[in-house]
């Protein structure tokens, strides 16, 4: 447990120094685009890791909640209105997309997502006089929580920490707590569990909300990182990278989706300043991802190394094949 | 009033390239419960095969659609007997792998064909206009429509008279009984996943002229794939011809006269389907 403390602390010390320690704005707006994609990756894996049902239209609900405040702002709302407006149409969102997808689970569960997802992105394009469409939508300004200003990269990447972590004590409480229990329960057994008087489809239910909250926060984040959001940001590849945070690391853990977002930020940011061609990247490392590691990156990685370790290794006269 | 008519004929024609798109889709997901997204890549792979074959390669357009279906659906076999098979009762990762593959397809057209969108001509015995009761119909859409219902009659017959057609319909219904009573499931798969491609392949030919190839088309094709399967039923022949032809006309009214939410217009019945009949028109379980 001392050990595991050590750690906790050395990382935080770690993250809250960052900006100290790395030299140029660029490399700390990056760091900040991580924290914000981990805390989407968090919220993901509420439900991939510990519900066992996989979305594929969360990006729906990080837009629902980055176009709701872009709009509001854009009618004259104060910060602090359209941050509130966000988070209850991101909740208003996630319920809807609940009582639906939750008619199915497995493959039907991924395919309503999808489709729900593709809702969102098709209003986003094509809804012209409230999205304005392709070309999105700009926001003036970064809200001043406390009277500090985040414009500077540094602040902005401190206010995205904060968020971050307060997330990853909510996920891990959460995750601790008798409905995070249950909620593993409906993942495993659900009809035992049912037996057993828990009411599965609401349990679902919560953890959607739940998951769709943290998508929302990464949503706003986002927008006013960039400042701007546009249905790129929310096609479907999106929702596809952020599976892929979750599925790299290792879901089910509070740290794999952690490690997933480092790992997808760092490859994105480092593959587009020198290959123009993503998609590919992201498509072979999903394909490589499942056919050689299937638990998971970082596991992955250590199993594949153990093996090539062992595999070349001379073989002592008389031992047996494993 | 003639607006309407046009725009029924156009959502006929809209609907039978639906259906070869979403009739392979139906299948391999009733028969192998895989949901297969690599489908609107296919349907783009098979447009973009076929217009570089008819423009390129200076080949009839029919025998032009018949080679890209045949290469399409070489690729999908290929896809499914090394790669889905290894990942067999997995579905989350074959949901993943799919999903991989249709990035990188889109990115190798991308690279291949660039961003510029191809008009693929009508062939030039259907190019022009039958005029009946005073309305300038399209002869190329009439002629979509006339493949389309070849098909589908094609299809039923295939699956309701014939023997190859019987093991598939027991291998939807019961892939463990089939299997003891001797039919060979896994080779199946990959038939049904190679006529699956296939189709949708030729769909994407055929769709040429009328859509043109861009990049995109495979993101935008999925979705109505999926529409059309959730409100026809899983594995059902007849829910995808059902299904195909509701969302085309929701799809081209959609447009006309709700431009800006002709997509929600579109995936509302979706939800209404899923709250009020979760199997669909003719699905025999859930999704």
């Amino acid at each position: 447990m001392s050990a595991r403390l050590l750690a906790i602390t050395f990382a935080l010390a770690a993250l809250a120094s960052l900006p100290l320690w790395v030299s140029g704005t660029y490399y700390v707006n990056v760091a900040s685009q991580i924290l914000l994609y981990a805390v989407f990756a968090l919220g993901l894996n509420v439900l991939v890791g510990y519900a066992g049902l996989v979305s594929l239209g969360h990006a729906g609900l990080f837009g629902i909640a980055a176009y709701a405040a872009a709009i509001l702002l854009n009618m004259g709302a104060g910060h602090g209105a359209a941050i509130l407006g966000a988070f209850a149409a991101t909740l208003v969102g996630a319920a809807i997309f609940a009582a639906l997808c939750l008619r199915a689970t497995g493959i039907g569960f991924v395919m309503i997502t999808l489709a729900l997802g593709q809702i969102v992105w098709g209003l986003a394009y094509r809804w012209l006089s409230v999205t304005n469409g392709d070309n999105g939508i700009t926001v003036a300004s970064r809200p001043a929580p406390f009277g500090l200003s985040l414009d500077g990269a540094p602040s902005f990447y401190y206010a995205t920490l904060t968020v971050f972590l307060f997330a990853c004590v909510a996920v891990a409480v959460f995750v601790r707590s008798p409905f995070g229990a249950s909620l593993k329960g409906t993942r495993d057994q659900p009809r035992r569990m049912t037996a057993l008087g828990y009411h599965v489809w609401l349990i679902r239910f919560f953890a959607c909300l739940f998951s769709g909250f943290l998508s929302g926060v990464a949503g706003l984040m986002f927008l006013y990182y960039n400042e701007f959001i546009s249905p790129h940001a929310i096609q479907l590849s999106a929702s596809a990278e952020a599976l892929l945070m979750v599925i790299s690391g290792g879901s089910g853990t509070l740290m794999g989706p952690i490690a997933g977002a480092v790992l997808v930020v760092l490859m994105k940011n480092v593959a587009s300043a020198y290959i123009e061609r993503w998609n590919l990247v992201l498509g072979a490392i999903f394909v490589a991802i499942v056919i050689f590691m299937p638990e998971g990156f970082v596991p992955g990685s250590v199993r594949l190394a153990r093996w090539a370790v062992r595999a070349f290794r001379p073989r002592a006269a008389g031992e047996a094949r494993p | 009033m003639n607006l309407y008519l046009l725009l029924g004929v156009n959502s006929v024609a809209l609907g039978g390239l639906l259906f070869l798109l979403s009739s392979g889709f139906s299948l391999i997901f009733g028969l192998m419960r895989i949901p297969n997204l690599t489908h609107g890549s296919l349907f783009m792979l098979g447009a973009y095969f076929g217009s570089s074959i008819f423009i390129w390669g200076k080949l009839d357009f029919w025998l032009a659609a018949l080679l890209a279906a045949l290469l399409v659906a070489l690729i999908g076999g290929a896809i499914e007997r090394f790669l889905l098979r290894r990942l067999a009762g997995n579905e989350l990762a074959q949901v993943l792998v799919t999903l991989g593959i249709s990035f990188m397809v889109a990115d190798l057209c991308l690279m291949e064909w660039t961003g510029d969108p191809i008009s693929v001509p009508t062939p030039e015995a259907l190019r022009g206009v039958v005029r009946f009761l005073g309305i300038a119909f399209p002869i190329y859409r009439l002629a979509v429509i006339v493949i389309a219902v070849v098909v589908a009659v094609a299809l039923w017959l295939l699956l309701e008279r014939t023997r190859l057609g019987a093991m598939i319909r027991a291998g939807v219904d019961d892939p463990d009984m089939a299997r003891v009573v001797g039919i060979r499931v896994s080779r199946l798969f990959t038939l049904v996943f190679c006529l699956g491609a296939g189709l949708a392949g030729f769909g994407g030919m055929i769709a040429g002229p009328i859509l043109s190839v861009y990049p995109g088309l495979d993101g935008e094709m999925l979705p109505l794939a999926l529409v059309v399967v959730i409100l026809g039923g899983t594995g059902s022949l007849m829910g995808s011809l059902l299904g195909s032809f509701v969302v085309a006309f929701l799809y081209n009214y959609g447009q006309a006269l709700l431009p800006e939410l002709a997509y929600f217009v579109l995936f509302l019945p979706m939800v209404l389907m899923l709250v009020l009949r979760p199997r669909g028109f003719f699905g025999r379980q859930a999704l």
